[in-house]
């Protein structure tokens, strides 16, 4: 890849990232993905449930994931789930990206092992 | 090209040694966190236990391509076929390849290359990385990097 395609994309996938990130920049929002990551829908109340924020709090941080699309609502019955939907933050590029960091440090531990 | 993967390290350490340490069976179990039962043989399946720690339910499999001495050595595999339950074998492998180059003063130029992730299946890409607490975790950091960087 020439410097130049790489400054395109770079620039690009910022466009495309920046509002996410934003979305994702606020311990409240990291905690409830978190909590969404076991793949679960949950209701509002079960979200709020053990934590010290209000229905109200959490309704609202869903509303800035759902904006971003990392997390949408599913009806079920009279109330709504939220589900968690990471594909806006997981595509090739970041896939290539992990296998990446697992090569430094493999080779990190190499290169130990073969200047020692 | 631009969905491949290209590693460049000097070694401090001559050509036969960085050869050695990646194609010989024990020493590549040693970095690479495997322990695999046989040596690396073209055209052969290479398998081991993975020594990473949360993942020793995991069999690494490899099949080797080709061994030029202290040249070429490379494989194709599964890149993170970390799940039991998931028959990975008809999905479409990555290359992997390490090229050695000598540098001067018995030093040694390694670069690795890995190709074909376009073949992976998409939900397999969100499969590992949701699987992968350190994908997880990278996650976090670019995020927590990004918002300290663009402050709104």
């Amino acid at each position: 890849m020439s410097p130049r395609t790489r400054r395109k994309r770079t620039a690009a996938d910022r466009q495309r990232f920046a509002p996410i990130f934003a979305a994702l920049g606020d311990e409240t929002r990291l905690a409830l993905i978190a909590t969404l990551a076991d793949g679960t829908p949950r209701s509002i109340a079960q979200l709020t449930e053990g934590t010290r924020l209000t229905r109200q709090a959490v309704t609202k941080h869903l509303r800035v994931l759902e904006d971003v699309r990392i997390v949408h609502s599913v009806k079920s019955g009279r109330e709504s789930r939220y589900e968690l939907d990471v594909t806006p933050l997981l595509d090739l590029k970041s896939y290539v990206e992990l296998v990446s960091a697992r090569w430094d440090t493999a080779l990190g531990r190499l290169k130990a092992l073969v200047e020692r | 090209m631009s969905n491949d993967i290209e590693k460049r390290i000097e070694l401090d350490a001559p050509i036969s040694r960085v050869w050695r340490a990646i194609t010989d069976y024990r020493e590549f179990g040693e970095w690479f966190r495997v322990r695999l039962e046989a040596p690396f043989t073209p055209g052969q399946e290479a398998r081991g236990a993975v020594l990473h720690p949360g993942y020793e339910h995991v069999t690494w499999k490899a099949t080797v391509k080709e061994m030029q001495a202290e040249r070429l050595f490379s494989f194709t595999w599964h890149p993170f076929a970390v799940d039991k339950a998931v028959d990975y074998s008809s999905e479409p492998t990555t290359l992997v390849e390490f090229r050695l180059e000598p540098l001067a003063g018995d030093r040694t130029l390694l670069v690795i290359t890995e190709s074909g992730f376009e073949g992976i299946p998409a939900h397999r890409r969100h499969d590992a990385l949701l699987r992968n607490d350190q994908g997880w975790a990278q996650q976090i950091v670019n995020v927590k990097e990004y918002v300290a960087a663009h402050p709104s």
